[in-house]
């Protein structure tokens, strides 16, 4: 058994909704979420974020189906930090 | 549909702005069309109150599924455009996404926004007039009545713009209390 503890992600996402919006979205899919977010890049459509997300045990796939369901894709996982029990 | 979910739509959409000004436009329209019927007929001669208010009625009816109907179309063709541009930009599908359902809900409620506003603001100006018909006493004639009630809301609507521009309140009810006057006078004139 293993909790993730923390994930920087690489997303990409339109400009609505915005960054702070965004971020709301990610931390109210778990308890005690706490996100971080970095513009990389700001294009005439689209912004890249770095999306960093620290909790007691992030359920992954929740949060990959709200970045999705905000209209954002997610590029690649950067960093993970797992704890095993 | 939630609240909670319309209210992300909006959000995402930035439609709020658009809502209101179809709102007041429309809403101005249809108070000035029944505001202009009125005075069409107070001119006349004697028109049944019943003919009144069913025109009316018609007209506001007419006015409403007009908003509906020429909203629906050329914001769903809107938000269709802006999403294939943004599906483009993104290099993805974003059919599962909020941005997908503001393209199809979205323009409905932009619609009704539009439809409603003069179908709502054209029953409260009808309102003295069917009372009149159904036998209460008004202090002044029910025409006369309607008339004043129609520019109200105009005053009303001016206001209205008016915070939210940040311009004087009263000057821009003024202002488009003043066009109501300009189309009641020429009517009056035209007659």
């Amino acid at each position: 058994m293993t909790s993730v503890k923390r994930l920087v992600l690489d997303v990409l996402k339109p400009h609505q909704p915005n960054t702070l919006e965004f971020a709301r979205a990610i931390a109210a899919s778990g308890e005690g979420y706490q996100v971080d977010i970095h513009v990389l890049e700001v294009d005439e459509q689209t912004e890249t974020l770095q999306v960093m997300i620290e909790g007691d045990s992030l359920d992954f796939e929740l949060i990959s189906g709200v970045i999705n369901e905000n209209g954002a894709s997610l590029h690649s996982i950067d960093e993970v930090s797992v704890v095993g029990k | 549909m939630e609240l909670k979910q319309i209210k992300t739509l909006l959000e995402i959409s930035q439609s709020r702005e658009i809502m209101r000004r179809y709102f007041v436009v429309n809403g101005f329209d249809g108070a000035l069309t029944m505001l202009g019927l009125i005075m069409g007929f107070y001119v006349s001669d004697y028109v049944e109150l019943g003919v009144v208010i069913t025109t009316c009625l018609a007209t506001g009816f007419a006015l409403g599924m007009s908003g509906i109907s020429s909203a629906y179309i050329s914001e769903a063709a809107e938000r269709r455009h802006t999403l294939l541009e943004l599906e483009k930009a993104m290099v993805t599908s974003l059919d599962e996404s909020h941005h997908a359902r503001v393209a199809t809900w979205v323009p409905w409620l932009v619609a009704l926004v539009n439809g409603i506003a003069p179908l709502l603001i054209a029953l409260i100006i009808i309102l003295p007039l069917w009372l009149a018909h159904k036998g209460m006493v008004l202090p002044l004639n029910p025409m006369t009545t309607a008339m004043l009630v129609a520019m109200l809301i105009i005053f009303l609507l001016g206001v209205f713009l008016g915070r939210i521009g940040g311009t004087f309140w009263l000057w821009s009810g003024l202002q488009s209390l003043a066009v109501a006057s300009m189309t009641v006078g020429l009517i009056y004139l035209l007659a």
